[in-house]
């Protein structure tokens, strides 16, 4: 288990997730977990619960995980999931306030120096797009 | 505890873009000094372990970038950094034309 803060990607695109998750990797390295998801069961756009949960189980991290999400439906049906968590989890995962793309790279950057999760949450939201 | 300082010239391509910004930070966090940058000798000084803030500052290429340490690893900290520029942060010319 990695000892930094894990982040989850969660676009209505399934490209738009993939191509920010390469991205984190390639700017900041391996050394975060991540996951990401995009897209509905269908195929379409869309968020879908079932996949965020998983992302979260993918990406977990005892110092907790950050989810980086695009517009409306992907930020609820993240905090469905978020709900959906085991009570032991509760509280130790947080959506931030941040633009996906750019929110996911700070955020995996400060996660990368060990940083705990309440850091790597106010490092993507300090970001105000210039 | 005394200040170490140190100062590199950024021949880097595209300057302290992300790429060069996100390795800076992510070097500079591996030290236990407060660490600080700034492009001219007067400042003004920024975190160097802020990524937001050192993107922000949108260091172009052909800057003096100045570093300022304290703390019991600054000599380390400062003779790191101004190798990672000096390396040009260990991108080939070709990848320098990312961002």
């Amino acid at each position: 288990m990695s000892a930094n803060v894990g982040i989850v990607i969660v676009s209505h695109s399934a490209d738009v997730a993939k191509g920010t998750a390469d991205m984190v990797r390639q700017m900041v390295g391996d050394e975060v977990p991540l996951a990401w998801c995009g897209g509905n069961a269908d195929g379409g756009l869309g968020t879908d619960v079932r996949s965020i949960m998983d992302a979260i189980d993918s990406a977990w991290s005892d110092k907790g995980v950050a989810i980086l999400v695009d517009l409306g439906g992907a930020e609820t049906n993240s905090e469905m999931a978020i709900e959906l968590q085991p009570p032991e989890r509760q509280g130790r995962i947080v959506v931030c306030n941040a633009p996906i793309v750019e929110g996911a790279v700070m955020a995996a950057t400060e996660s990368s120096g060990g940083a705990p999760l309440d850091d790597v949450k106010r490092t993507a939201e300090e970001l105000s797009p210039a | 505890m005394s200040e170490v300082m140190g100062t590199v010239l950024l021949t880097h391509a595209v300057g302290l873009h992300a790429r060069p910004s996100v390795k800076l930070t992510k070097l500079a966090k591996t030290f236990a000094s407060s660490i600080r940058l700034a492009t001219t000798p007067d400042g003004p000084w920024i975190d160097a372990k802020s990524i937001v803030k050192v993107m922000a500052a949108k260091v172009p290429q052909g800057t003096h970038v100045h570093f300022r340490a304290e703390g019991q690893d600054a000599d380390d900290a400062v003779a790191a950094l101004i190798d990672l520029v000096e390396r040009d942060f260990d991108e080939s010319r070709a990848d320098a034309t990312n961002p």
